[in-house]
């Protein structure tokens, strides 16, 4: 019988969440027994090859191509799976939530003190993704199934959660691993 | 006025002193009940909600209560505890709460009711409301940010601190605090020692350059959840 599929994607994040899938150390090596990765910054694989059974979403989605790709995601995936706090709340990233886009645009490449533009334009090259007026938790944009809460979670929250998953259980955390920091 | 109240919590029988409120009687006899905006020598203000029991199958907040004679009180329930979910998740929301900036964060009680409750995400929506930063204390600031309107600051300016240094202006989604002078926190006559720079629950009310000084997995809710030192209690 084939590995079921896991797929991993970082929308407006740091990266910080796949650094801590990493840091699950040499439970990696369970991992890739028990799992075939498939559409994920860990393998480069760019597009999805199939059905998975798992999908890890870190980051919320500021800009269309963060829509796009969490919708494909919920498409391609049976659980979808908020991993984080900018996931599961926007983060960092939603701080500008509370500013108006063009402020936040002018802000940038306009009327910043170390801002050197002298054409007074700001980017709007078709290859540049559209940012979204403002940052959007992706619950608030698919529906998601379950949320590892934690800036970033702890690698045993994140393997207790997926092996959890593959064994067709809920997700459990105990105490220890629901940390929002 | 020496007789004893008797009652039930969740079956259990306690004994209360006239005028003790369920809340007061639960705690001595290590019920836990949990609460944000009650804390210990301060009047009960009953704004936080989060004490709701029923009593006698009606809804009363357990801090304001007094325990009356053969009064039935559930607190622990299934029904309840969501209903406790469902205001502390309504409370992240209409906030901005970035726990993972937050000097407050693993010593917050909002978040570590949070914890207790095993909350992963709230059901609502985000509202990311437009609130300010008041720095112009040298010692104290108020990030409203993360403000829940416990109303802690408010009494302990007043009954502890014999000041009056902040007051609720506003109504519904405009209430917030405010401070007695129009030039802000710094105009006022709060000192960084008055008891009132150190009750909130949350990361609203913080002393500068303190922050972050206990390492994580120290801070006082990184291993125990919030209550456990009155549940505790019962164990002994």
């Amino acid at each position: 019988m084939a590995k079921p599929k896991l797929a991993t994607a970082s929308l407006a994040g740091c990266f910080g969440c796949h650094m801590s899938i990493l840091d699950i150390d040499e439970r990696i090596l369970q991992l890739v027994e028990l799992v075939d990765f498939d559409k994920s910054p860990v393998d480069d694989i760019k597009e999805f090859t199939g059905r998975c059974r798992i999908g890890l979403i870190e980051g919320g989605c500021c800009n269309e191509e963060n829509v796009h790709v969490l919708k494909k995601f919920r498409e391609n995936c049976d659980i979808l799976v908020s991993v984080g706090e900018c996931a599961t709340m926007g983060g960092i990233p939603a701080l500008r939530n509370t500013i108006p886009l063009k402020e936040c645009l002018d802000e940038a490449f306009l009327n910043g003190p170390t801002v050197h533009n002298p054409s007074g334009r700001i980017p709007d090259d078709p290859e540049i993704p559209l940012l979204l007026n403002k940052v959007y938790p992706c619950h608030e944009v698919v529906k998601i199934d379950y949320f590892l809460p934690g800036c970033p979670p702890p690698a045993d929250a994140i393997w207790a959660a997926v092996a959890a998953l593959l064994e067709d259980k809920p997700i459990a955390l105990p105490y220890e691993l629901i940390k929002y920091d | 006025m020496s007789e004893k109240i008797s009652f039930t919590i969740d079956g259990v029988a306690l004994e209360a002193s006239p005028g003790q409120t369920i809340l007061e009687a639960a705690d001595a006899a290590g019920i836990y009940i949990p609460r944000l905006c009650k804390m210990k020598g301060l009047m009960p203000f009953g704004s936080c909600r989060l004490c709701t029991v029923l009593v006698n199958g009606r809804p009363q907040s357990a801090c304001t209560q007094p325990a009356g004679q053969n009064m039935t009180v559930e607190n622990n329930t299934e029904k309840l505890n969501d209903y406790r979910r469902s205001v502390i998740e309504m409370l992240f929301v209409e906030g901005n709460h970035y726990c993972p900036f937050c000097e407050k964060s693993g010593n917050c009680e909002l978040q570590a009711m949070a914890y207790r409750f095993g909350i992963t995400a709230p059901r609502y929506p985000y509202m990311f409301p437009d609130r300010d930063v008041d720095a112009t204390h040298p010692d104290v600031m108020i990030d409203r940010n993360r403000c829940i309107l416990c109303g802690r600051c408010v009494l302990t300016s007043k009954a502890v601190d014999g000041k009056n240094v902040f007051q609720f202006t506003g109504r519904g989604a405009h209430k917030k605090i405010s401070v007695n002078s129009a030039a802000g926190l710094g105009g006022t006559n709060l000192k960084v020692i008055d008891k009132a720079a150190e009750v909130c629950p949350v990361g609203s009310i913080i002393k500068k350059r303190v922050g972050y000084a206990v390492p994580v997995g120290q801070r006082k809710f990184d291993a125990r959840p919030i209550g456990s030192e009155i549940e505790e209690e019962k164990v002994k």
